[in-house]
Formats: structure tokens, C-alpha cells, sequence
């Protein structure tokens, strides 16, 4: 074969036409990622609301724990203005000895204004009345109908008046008034009043809260504005939205540092496992199944209350080391058996041959091959992190007052589910949209890295 | 294969142990005064409470009083229920956790499989929406929410129906048992739904499949035969660790549907350093949960040929 | 739910959804078999609740439902509130109380009673449900056996009025030596240690009733703990009682004024601590009576049910630890702190409930006093609101206790919501006021009660329930020897005013002994009072001459009736 065979080709033509740059397994998985809108949507919404959790307080300067006793569980977008007035205690009224034969108190007004710091009644006495019980309801009592809630009860005949203080919200009331016998029962006569109730605060109260600066500069009678609570407030009027964001704080430092803790945990016992294989491997990971086997929830319950909460701590910890200290096998298991699975590639037995040191082949070659595993059970490990809190908080052994969390809120909420729905409706909607997201970005990762992965291990 | 099952519940034994000994020593160091009550006593009645209850002895030794008791079967006495056996206790209300936890695994489990299949047969049809819906609310959706807001639509129902459709709560017949169940049931089912239609998805276009479809097998056949069988594999191997959430997870269900099972007995248990119902139940429970898992490990193996009992 | 394959969709074929359902009817039969076999196993384990209407006619039957079960119900260690019920219906003392609130007869047909004790006449027709008659050595052997130190009951001390009770429950004396003794099968003769006032009331307490002793050394251990293991002496009995599911009384035909008895059966057949689950079942008319709690107020009002209100008799207060190692053992601050407590700021803002009453006394309003109620007689002192002084006196204590800055006070607290709202509310009251900072120790029930003993705490929310319907009930409470005195407050004179009004026989005496000490108590600074605690429920209204009490048997439903449908 003569040398003019084979023409060396000249160095600057380019007879490889890349069609698209090489990438990386991260790069590639990332623009698979983008492909997939859902997963991408989950991403925002999830980095939506750790700005909503670590930056919103600084836009929405509310402190978290102001309670405001006078607008408790007001609705979201409440009433602003509010009546300024004084309290004075009411010495009552007394009246004449009652004549004539009515079985109803006569005549049942309002005395001065009816506010939601009081509501004052008189009425006519009832002659051979032992005293009188007042009832108040929340929709128009028809005839026949129990009056509603008993709030009351004047002793005499002659004490014909009554103050009203309980938990007043400004709506409209229908006030009721009975006679009572000697044995104590009702006279089967009402009168009936209904009061429009004003929302009203103390100036006093209105400086304390930071609403007006100087007590002098309302007098009794105006209206001032009070500031707006847009989700509205819970049971001790404190701001719904401001709570939200330190419920968000905590339900998601729990929700992902418990999870990053327990698999970071997992990555290192698995990968020694796996690497010293044999017996070493036998016993670590027999022993990583007797942690599995132990009951989840009831060990949440008990590790919980072993670590125990002092004084004025919130019981964040306790939860997270609980936590940490059920769910690494989990992940150790699956990071194990990749490292089995890498560590028979041709690659690695390659890079041994090289002579490259164990440790270097653990942390070059190994690990990084396992983190598309490890990053989903991570996402995954999340919801259920957040769930598990959640939980525990609901049964009251999750975070202690007056920390929010998103369950301890749900745990509030649930109660007054039909009266104030937005209790509840808020924090169980944080709670689902970021599971979901979690979950939708779980599932978009596993695709864009192909991490082929056996659930529920 | 009965070596197999004999090596696994020598396994489950030693399991079993385990947690118990975890167990007594956390519930030994648990802050509280297990003995302590709304009206204080003397010192004097509280050595003879002690004595009693075996709590004046160091805790190394009550462990192994107790490990020689539960090897005889004996829980020993609850502190609270002051003249009842913890062993009582277990036989009483266990089963009506177990029933609670099976029902809510069938349905989870038959659910999770038809309307996984039924997804995937009708992919991005309304058949798949719709029931995406429902899975996106089952997996979103705390459990104790369901619980409680499950039972007001019960009220509403039977007050609208002038008849009672299903009992609001309460345990003893059919019945009862329903709502509670699929409240309980709802969040596996969701998971193992979307578990089922990932799995059916991804055997479509598996090798086999094609090549059945070559061969000119009849659609259902191949959907019966080859995708829904193969798909259902992934689904059994978490059924076992489910069982585990949901039985261990009833105590909201059964003290919202005022269902008499063992959760609550655990819980208020553990509020009041009930000591012999804290280790009586968790044990009870890890054995039952050990058991469960060896059950499903057993299934598997019977339905993936491909899986050899050594 | 993420398509991995990104294979074109299958079109869907018909036959494959036919099989699909078919596996599906497969499914669905074998399920429907696996609840019938269900069903048929928890017909066979007995914890069955019967699906009856709240009121039943026809079996002249009534349907309620518990809070709790009932840890165990022998008589001598019975503690809660539930198992106090179910005693009051089943089982009867010397004494009980009637619908007036009145002591009548109950066992004992007649007593002769003077300062230094008695002789109690039972009647002959009274029997145990297994048709033994019910005996003096029933009692005497019931009160042995409580203050025996191997029951290890917690309500002992009740019955240390009677001579010897305190040394035999120390276990320095035998319990055969107690002062009451069986004269024959129909006397009981009481000697007691000293005079004591009000001793006729603590014989309708639990912890009084008889329980008969051979029939107790039949149960082996378990007296109490089922339906089988006990024998009753009252009203009713129970016949069926599934742990932790239902209970079901009743009427106990052998009951010697079984006439006045109406009702056939109170079937206590679900036992819910969830309010909202209890509340849904009265709405769907299964149970005759459920609570009510500030949340869910509105529910009933909005389904116009008949809402009742009831004063159940405790009263609740900030207990103040006193121990001297305490911050909180400095007057002046103990002081500011009551110069800015606002209980009806708490009753009507925070706790919402109507029938609480702001806390004034450590002594209710419904106590009796000479003729009539305490608190009219001796309405004690008031709190007043005075915020500018508040913060004088906590300059004082700052500059008494030698301290920059107030350390923070630990505030123990329960784990229940009520406790939780009331903490945070105490909370942020302190810091707003007084600038003080509030730690909150939220524990669960064991180990609050183990921090109360030891004196882990500045300040524990605590409350105190009636046992019998006399002031000492509450008076003795803050005496320096009290071992549910968990603050540790001692003051001499305290002390000296509750030995007169425990053993001073002049009603007048008695009564300005406990003026006094409210007032030292409020002067001291000892606690500070939150409310008296009330109730509001919703009942049927078809179900009557149901009795309310603050003490004893509360609600009484042994003389309960169902209205016929004319009477409505």
C-alpha cells in the first residue's frame, strides 16, 4: 500500500458538525425539567412561597403575635372603621315596683349606642318575677323558637336592665328578654329587640395597637381606621396573613430540613454500606430495618415527648430530631443498592484500574452518581415531612403556643370550620398547594433524571 | 419456600424485640410523673403505688421482669384503667383497628389499582381528568380535614335524606365502618393510584408488550394479561409499608368517628405515662406491622414469577 | 401521573375497558363479601352500637353519649368526672342529693347527729342488685378499704374527718380501728376525729358509698373494671359496657324508691371527646344532650336548637409559686401583676362562652353561707385595674429582687385548647402592660401535674371542682398544709381562719373565717381568680326533670323522664 493511499486531510476543515453542544447530565436534565410545565410551575410555586415564608414579613410588617381582642375572627377584607368610645362601667337600672299583668317585659329598648364593646337594654318589669333571663340570637327568632343563647340572668324583679360584653361582632342581634318564676323556668312571653351592633374600639386600646398616635387626638364618637387584615384574623384577632407567613416558616423549615438531615444521613450510612459490602453491609442495613419496622407515627409521638420542651420553646426541635431519627433508612436503603448497582460499572472498575484511592472513588465517582436518586426521594421525603408536622400539630404534639404552623392553625381553624371557615380554609390551602407542588416537581424531576426508583422504601 | 418464611419470621421475632426493648427504654426516660394525679398524695400511698406497679425496682431490672412477662404473653396491668390488663385492653380494641386498617387498605389498594388502570386506558381523556382531580385532592389533602369535614357531610346527607343514609359515628355494623374507612383510606389510594398509571404507562411500550402486539394478541388480552399484571407489581410491593400508615395513623379517624380501636388508647396513653398500654400497644402494633410486611414480601413472590423465594 | 413513555396514547379499546370493568365487578363483589364478613365478625365481638334515635318511646330509653370512658368504677379510687356520673346512677351513699339540692335520705333512713358524731339507721329494703342486702359492714368495709395505704386512693383525705381515718391511711394505725363501726346490719356508728360542720354533705361523695365485701373478694382484683364486677345499690345498674365504645344503664328493680325512677334505660352508646363529632350527632337526633363550646355556638344558634346554660361549679386561677427561690415569692410583683388582671376581659374576649363568670373569689357564687349565698353575705374584695400603679410596683419588685431586667416568667400551662388560648392571651397581656416576658410551658397532663409538685414553674393555670357543698371545699385549699396547695403559699394566719372554719360549729364563726381569708388571699396576693367555670349545652327538649348541680351528681338524670308527644 503505497503512502498516496491515505491523504492526510487538512487540519482546518471541520468535518464534525456538531448538531448541539454537549451537555452535561445536570444541564440535560435541567432543560428536560423546563420541557415539563407542570413540574416547572411546582418550582416556582414552591420558590413562590419560600419568598412568601422568609421575605413577606418584611413587606407585611404585622407582628404575627398582636392580638387585637377587640376583632377576633373577623372575616378576610373586614370592616375598617371603627367607632371610638370609652368604657365606663353601667351601674344598671332599677325600677319601680311593676304593676299590672303582663307576662312579657314591656317596652325592651337599647340604651345608648350598641357597639361591640357593649350593648345596654331596659325594659319594663314583669310583675310576680323572680328576675329575667336574656337570650340573644344570631338570626330572627320565629315565633315558638328557642331564643338563642342564654346570656344572662338579672335576679329581682325590679333589676330591669342588662349589659352585654360577650364576644359582641358587629352584625346584627336579636335580643331577647324573659320573666322568671320562682321555680326558675321562663315565662312563656318574650319581648324581642333587634340591635345593630357598630364596630367600636377604646381610644386607649386604639393608641396601644398603634392605630392613632395621641389618645387627644379622637374623641369619643369618631371613627377611625384600623389597619386591614386581607385574609382576616383568628380566634385572638391576630393577622391571618402574618401568621400564615410564620406558619410557612415553620411548617417548611421542618418540611425540608427534616428531609435534607434524614438524607444526607441516609447518602452517608448507605454509601458505607454499599461500598464495604459483605458483613459490614449485612449489619448496618439489618440494622437500618429494625428502624424501618418501628411504627412511624407512635415513635413520632414518643421520641417527640422524650426530647421534651422547655419553657417558651416552641417544640420545633424535638419534632425535627424525631424526624431525622426515623426516616434515614429509608434513604440510606436506596442510596445502598445504587452504590451496589454503580459500583459494578465498567467505569468505576476503570478508575479503580487507574489506580484511583477509595475515598476519591466514593466521592467522584459514587456518590454524584446517586444524587438523581437522592434529590427526588428528597422532594418526595418533603410533603411527607410537611404532612407529618401537620399531623402532630393537629393532635396538639406538634409546635407549642404561640408558634403558628400551618397544622396548629388547621388544628385552630377545624373547630370553628362553619362559623369562620376562613380559619381554616387558609392554612389546609397553604398546606395543599405546597404538597402538591412538591409532588409535581418530585415527579418531573424523576423523569428529567431518570431515577428509576422502587416507592415507599 | 416454608425456609423462607420460617427465616423471615425468625427475622420479625428479633424485630419484635427490638422494638420493644426501644420502646421501655424511651417510655423510662419520658418526662412526667406517671404516677402523679389531680390530687396530690402522700408520700406514703405513693411507695405503695410504686411497689405496686413494680416501678420501685432499678429500670434494668423491670426491663427483664417484663421481657419475662411478654414472652409469657403478659402486657401487665394499664396505670390508668386502674384494674384492667393491658392484655384485655389489646384483645378489646385491636381487632376493631385491624378491621378499620384492612378496609382502608382494600379500598385503597382495589381503588388505587382500577382507577390507576383507568387512567391509563383513558389517557387525557375525561375519565383521566377527572379522576386526576380527585387524586390531586386525596394527595393534598391532610387526612384530619377529611375526617372532619367527611362527617358533616354525613349530617347534611342524613338530615337532607329525613333518614339516616350512613351513621355519623359510632362502631358495629357495616355501616359504620364506610366513611371511617375511606376517610382513612383516601391518601394510599390517591398515591397508589398515580403509582398504578406511571406503571401502566410505562409497560405500554415495553418490549414485551410490543412484541405481544406483533404477534397479533388481541388488545384486551395483551391489557389483561401483560400491562394490568405486570403494573399491579409495583403497587403490592408498597402495600405493606401503607398498612403501616394507615393502622398507625386511625387515632384521628377513631376519635372523630368515636370508633373504639387502639389508637386512642395509645394517645391518652401516652398523654397520662400510661407505661403498660404505651409498650403494650407499641409492640402489639410493631408485631402486627413486622407480620404485615412479611404477609405482602410472601404475596409478591407469588405473583412476580420472576421472584424466587430463597 | 407524569407520562414516562412518550409513546402515542393507545387508542382506547373497547374490550380492554369491558375487561377492566370486569376485573372492576370482581373487585367490587369481593369486596362487598369481605364487609359482610367484617360485619358479621364485629357483630360476634360485641362492640356494637345499636342505630337508636336519641329518644326512644317504646323502650322508654334515652341515648347519650360520653366524653371519656371511665378509667375503672370502684368507688374508692374513682377520680374523673365521668366515673363520678356513672356512681351517682348506679350506686347510693348514706345520703344523696335531691332535686333541690337538698340532702335526703339515701341508704340511711335516720341519723342522729351531734359534734362528736352519729348513728346512722339504714333502711331494710335496701338491696344489691344480686339481692344481698346492703349492710352496714358495707360502708364500714368500703371506707376501710379506701383509706387501706395499698389502694392508694387519691380521695382518702375525704374521709379523714371520721376518728382515725388520717393515722390508718399514714398505715400507723389498723384499719379495723377506724371510727365507724356496725353496731348490727341496720346501725352505723360514726365517731369523729373532731368536730366537723359540714361532715352530712361528704356523705353523698363517692368515695362514701358502700361496696360489699364479699362480693368485692369474689372479682379478684377487678372490681370495677366491667360491668360484671360490680353490684349496685342505686337507681340503676349497668347490664352492657364495651370498653371505650358504649355503656348502657339500667333501672335497678331492686333499688328500695325504684317508684321514683321514669326512665327504663340511659344507653350510653358512644363515647367521643371530639365536641364537633358530639355535636353532629345531636343534629342527626342520635343523642339527647351534647356541649357546647365557644366554636361552635354559632352551629346552634344558626339551627335555632334549644341552648341551656349550667354553672358546673369550679373555679379557675393562676396559681403563684411562692417557693422562696421564686421571683414570683416578691410581693410587689405578685402585686403588679394583679393591678393589670382583667377577668372579664378573659371571660367575654378571649373564652366567649356565656355562663363563665369573671373570677372575683376563690369562693363561687352559688357557695352557701349563713342563710344565704356566701358571696351575698361576704362579696370580698374586687379587682381593680390600675396599669399606672401596676408598673410602680414593678419598679419595686425590680429593685427588691436586685435585677436590670426582670428575668422571664415561666407560665405552665395544659395542653388543651383552652389552656392554649388563655396562655397566649396571659402572654401578651404581661409583655403589653408590665413589659414582661412570658415563657409558656405547654406540657402534657403527667408531666404538668409532675412540675406543679416539684415547683417548676412561676405561675400554673390551675382549677379547683367541688366535692361536697360546703365553703371548706375551696377554703381549705391555700392552707399551708394542703398538698394540692402547689404554689406553696403560707401564711399563718390563713392557716389559723381554716382551722376555725373547719371545726367551729357556729355557722357565723364559720362564715367570717372564710371572709377573712378570701380576703388575705386577694390582699396577698395568692392567686389570682379567672373565672368561675360555666357550661352551655343544647338538649332535647323531650327529655325532662333532668337536674343540674355545681356539686354532686351532675346531670341527674335518675328522676328524668320522656315528655309523651301531647306534652310538647
Amino acid at each position: 500500500m503505497s503512502d498516496l493511499s491515505f491523504k492526510p486531510i487538512s487540519l482546518d476543515t471541520d468535518t464534525e458538525e456538531r448538531s448541539r453542544p454537549s451537555l452535561s447530565y445536570w444541564q440535560d436534565a435541567w432543560i428536560r425539567l423546563r420541557a415539563n410545565k407542570r413540574a416547572f410551575t411546582s418550582l416556582f410555586v414552591i420558590i413562590g412561597m419560600l419568598v412568601f415564608a422568609c421575605a413577606g414579613p418584611l413587606v407585611w410588617r404585622i407582628d404575627p403575635d398582636a392580638q387585637d381582642l377587640d376583632q377576633t375572627s373577623k372575616p378576610p377584607w373586614g370592616d375598617r372603621n371603627a367607632l371610638v368610645q370609652t368604657y365606663e362601667p353601667w351601674e344598671g337600672v332599677v325600677s319601680e315596683e311593676p304593676q299590672g299583668d303582663n307576662l312579657a317585659p314591656q317596652s325592651l329598648e337599647l340604651v345608648g349606642d350598641a357597639t361591640t364593646t357593649n350593648v345596654r337594654l331596659v325594659w319594663g318589669p314583669v310583675p310576680n318575677s323572680k328576675g329575667y333571663r336574656i337570650f340573644r340570637q344570631i338570626i330572627e327568632p320565629r315565633p315558638g323558637d328557642p331564643l338563642g343563647l342564654p346570656i344572662g340572668e338579672t335576679k329581682g324583679s325590679t333589676s330591669v336592665s342588662f349589659e352585654d360584653r360577650l364576644d359582641i361582632k358587629p352584625k346584627s342581634y336579636w335580643y331577647s328578654v324573659v320573666a322568671i318564676n320562682e321555680e326558675g323556668e321562663d315565662f312563656s312571653e318574650a319581648a324581642t329587640v333587634k340591635v345593630d351592633v357598630a364596630f367600636s374600639t377604646t381610644a386607649a386600646n386604639a393608641v396601644e395597637r398603634g392605630y392613632i398616635k395621641d389618645q387627644n387626638s379622637v374623641s369619643v364618637g369618631d371613627t377611625i381606621r384600623v389597619p386591614l387584615h386581607p385574609l382576616g384574623t383568628d380566634y385572638l384577632g391576630r393577622d391571618m396573613l402574618a401568621r400564615l407567613m410564620e406558619g410557612a416558616r415553620i411548617s417548611l423549615f421542618i418540611g425540608i430540613v427534616a428531609p435534607f438531615l434524614f438524607v444526607i444521613a441516609g447518602v452517608i450510612y448507605g454509601s458505607i454500606a454499599g461500598f464495604l459490602g459483605r458483613n459490614i453491609d449485612h449489619i448496618l442495613m439489618r440494622f437500618a430495618d429494625f428502624v424501618i419496622a418501628l411504627p412511624f407515627l407512635l415513635f413520632m409521638i414518643l421520641f417527640k415527648l422524650l426530647f421534651g420542651i422547655g419553657p417558651g420553646e416552641s417544640g420545633i426541635l424535638p419534632m425535627l430530631v424525631a424526624l431525622v431519627l426515623l426516616s434515614w433508612p429509608g434513604a440510606a436503603r436506596l442510596v445502598r443498592g445504587e452504590i451496589l448497582q454503580i459500583r459494578e460499572e465498567g467505569y468505576v472498575e476503570a478508575s479503580r484500574l487507574l489506580g484511583t484511592k477509595t475515598p476519591r472513588l466514593i466521592l467522584r465517582h459514587m456518590i454524584p452518581n446517586t444524587m438523581g436518586v437522592v434529590l427526588v426521594t428528597f422532594t418526595f421525603a418533603v410533603p411527607s415531612a410537611i404532612f407529618t408536622e401537620a399531623f402532630l400539630s393537629f393532635i396538639g404534639m406538634g409546635v407549642t403556643a404561640p408558634t403558628a404552623s400551618w397544622g396548629s392553625m388547621c388544628n385552630d381553624g377545624i373547630k370553628t370550620m362553619e362559623s369562620t371557615p376562613h380559619e381554616l380554609i387558609f392554612p389546609a390551602l397553604f398546606i395543599s398547594v405546597t404538597v402538591l407542588a412538591f409532588n409535581f416537581l418530585g415527579d418531573g424531576l424523576r423523569d428529567a433524571l431518570d431515577a428509576r426508583m422502587r416507592y415507599g422504601e | 419456600m416454608t425456609r423462607y418464611v420460617l427465616w423471615r419470621l425468625l427475622q420479625g421475632v428479633i424485630t419484635v424485640w427490638f422494638i420493644a426493648t426501644v420502646t421501655f427504654f424511651v417510655m423510662h426516660n419520658l418526662p412526667g410523673d406517671p404516677l402523679a394525679d389531680d390530687k396530690a398524695v402522700s408520700e406514703k400511698i405513693r411507695a405503695n403505688l410504686e411497689e405496686k406497679l413494680g416501678l420501685d425496682k432499678p429500670v434494668v431490672e423491670q426491663y427483664f421482669i417484663y421481657m419475662r412477662n411478654m414472652i409469657q404473653g403478659d402486657f401487665g396491668l394499664s396505670f390508668v384503667h386502674e384494674n384492667r390488663r393491658v392484655n384485655e385492653i389489646i384483645r378489646d380494641h385491636f381487632p376493631v383497628s385491624a378491621i378499620l386498617g384492612i378496609l382502608a387498605i382494600v379500598i385503597a389498594g382495589f381503588g388505587g389499582i382500577l382507577w390507576g388502570a383507568l387512567t391509563a386506558l383513558y389517557r387525557n381523556r375525561w375519565p383521566d381528568i377527572v379522576i386526576i382531580l380527585l387524586v390531586i385532592l386525596g394527595i393534598s389533602v391532610p387526612s384530619f380535614v377529611f375526617a372532619t369535614v367527611g362527617q358533616l357531610v354525613l349530617v347534611t346527607m342524613n338530615n337532607l335524606a329525613g333518614f339516616e343514609v350512613l351513621p355519623v359515628a359510632g362502631w358495629g355494623t357495616v355501616a359504620h365502618m364506610l366513611i371511617p374507612a375511606l376517610v382513612l383510606g383516601l391518601g394510599t389510594m390517591a398515591f397508589l393510584t398515580r403509582l398504578m398509571r406511571t406503571s401502566m404507562l410505562e409497560i405500554v411500550s415495553s418490549d414485551f408488550v410490543r412484541t405481544a402486539k406483533a404477534k397479533g394478541v388481541p388488545m384486551a388480552q395483551i391489557f389483561s394479561r401483560h400491562q394490568l399484571r405486570n403494573a399491579v407489581l409495583p403497587v403490592v410491593t408498597v402495600l405493606g409499608p401503607s398498612i403501616a400508615g394507615i393502622t398507625t395513623g386511625g387515632f384521628v379517624v377513631e376519635n372523630v368517628f368515636g370508633i373504639p380501636g387502639l389508637g386512642r388508647y395509645f394517645v391518652l396513653a401516652v398523654q397520662q405515662n400510661d407505661y403498660g398500654v404505651i409498650m403494650g400497644t407499641t409492640v402489639f402494633y410493631g408485631a402486627f406491622l413486622v407480620l404485615m410486611v412479611i404477609l405482602v414480601d410472601i404475596l409478591y413472590a407469588v405473583i412476580d414469577p420472576r421472584v424466587r423465594l430463597e | 401521573m407524569t407520562d414516562t413513555t412518550q409513546g402515542a396514547a393507545e387508542p382506547v379499546s373497547v374490550s380492554s375497558a369491558w375487561q377492566l370493568a370486569k376485573y372492576g365487578l370482581v373487585g367490587l363483589l369481593f369486596f362487598v363479601l369481605l364487609l359482610a364478613m367484617l360485619g358479621w365478625v364485629t357483630s360476634y365481638s360485641a362492640a356494637g352500637t345499636r342505630s337508636t334515635q336519641a329518644v326512644d318511646y317504646a323502650t322508654n330509653t334515652i341515648t347519650l353519649a360520653l366524653s371519656t370512658e371511665p378509667p375503672q368504677l370502684d368507688s374508692t379510687r374513682a377520680t374523673d368526672m365521668v366515673s363520678g356520673m356513672l356512681l351517682g346512677h348506679t350506686m347510693e351513699g348514706l345520703l344523696r342529693y335531691g332535686p333541690d339540692n337538698e340532702l335526703v335520705p339515701g341508704m340511711a333512713e335516720s341519723w342522729d347527729m351531734d359534734e362528736n358524731g352519729g348513728t346512722f339507721h339504714l333502711r331494710n329494703d335496701a338491696y344489691w342488685s344480686n339481692g344481698t342486702p346492703v349492710t352496714a359492714h358495707d360502708f364500714v368495709f368500703a371506707w376501710q378499704t379506701a383509706l387501706n395505704p395499698d389502694t392508694a386512693s387519691q380521695y382518702a383525705f375525704i374521709l379523714f374527718p371520721i376518728k382515725n381515718a388520717t393515722g390508718i391511711n399514714e398505715g400507723e394505725i389498723e384499719p379495723g380501728e377506724l371510727g365507724a363501726k356496725a353496731v348490727d346490719d341496720h346501725t352505723l356508728e360514726i365517731e369523729l376525729e373532731q368536730p366537723t360542720a359540714y361532715f352530712l354533705k361528704l356523705l353523698a361523695f363517692p368515695t362514701y358509698y358502700p361496696i360489699n365485701e364479699e362480693f368485692y373478694r369474689s372479682t379478684d382484683g377487678g372490681y370495677g373494671a366491667e360491668a360484671h364486677t360490680l353490684i349496685y345499690n342505686g337507681p340503676f345498674k349497668i347490664t352492657k359496657w364495651v370498653h371505650d365504645a358504649s355503656l348502657r344503664l339500667e333501672k335497678n328493680e331492686l333499688y328500695w324508691n325504684r317508684d321514683q325512677t321514669r326512665l327504663d334505660a340511659i344507653d350510653y352508646a358512644y363515647i367521643l371527646s371530639d365536641a364537633n363529632a358530639t355535636l353532629n350527632l345531636f343534629a342527626t337526633n342520635k343523642i339527647v344532650y351534647a356541649g357546647l363550646n365557644s366554636e361552635n355556638l354559632d352551629r346552634a344558634l344558626r339551627n335555632r336548637w334549644h341552648i341551656k346554660q349550667h354553672n358546673d361549679g369550679s373555679v379557675f386561677f393562676l396559681e403563684i409559686n411562692h417557693r422562696p427561690d421564686r421571683i414570683t415569692s416578691n410581693y410587689n410583683l405578685r402585686r403588679a401583676l394583679q393591678l393589670v388582671h382583667n377577668p372579664s376581659e378573659l371571660v367575654y374576649k378571649v373564652l366567649k362562652l356565656p355562663g363563665n363568670l369573671p373570677g372575683e373569689s376563690i369562693f363561687p357564687v352559688w357557695l352557701n353561707g349563713v342563710e344565704g349565698r356566701f358571696r351575698d353575705e361576704y362579696p370580698g374584695p374586687k379587682y381593680i385595674i390600675n396599669e399606672e400603679k401596676a408598673r410602680e410596683h414593678l419598679a419595686m419588685a425590680i429593685e427588691e429582687l436586685g435585677v436590670d431586667e426582670l428575668p422571664p416568667l415561666v407560665l405552665l400551662s395544659g395542653d388543651n385548647p383552652v389552656s392554649n388560648k388563655q396562655s397566649e392571651y396571659y402572654q401578651r397581656l404581661w409583655k403589653e402592660k408590665l413589659g414582661i416576658e412570658v415563657k409558656i410551658d405547654k406540657q402534657i397532663f403527667k408531666l404538668r401535674l409532675e412540675k406543679m409538685t416539684t415547683g417548676e414553674f412561676d405561675i400554673v393555670a390551675a382549677g379547683w371542682g367541688p366535692d361536697y357543698h360546703d365553703v371548706m371545699t375551696f377554703g381549705d385549699l391555700f392552707a399551708s398544709w394542703n398538698l394540692n396547695n402547689r404554689g406553696r403559699y403560707a401564711n399563718a394566719e390563713v392557716d389559723r381562719h381554716v382551722a376555725i372554719a373547719q371545726s367551729s360549729s357556729d355557722p357565723v364563726e364559720r362564715m367570717e373565717a372564710m371572709d377573712r381569708v378570701q380576703q388575705l388571699l386577694h390582699d396577698d396576693v395568692a392567686i389570682l381568680v379567672q373565672y368561675e367555670r360555666g357550661s352551655v349545652y343544647v338538649s332535647d327538649d323531650r327529655v325532662k326533670g333532668v337536674t343540674r348541680r355545681a356539686v354532686g351528681l351532675d346531670p341527674d338524670y335518675t328522676r328524668a323522664y320522656i315528655a309523651s308527644d301531647s306534652e310538647d
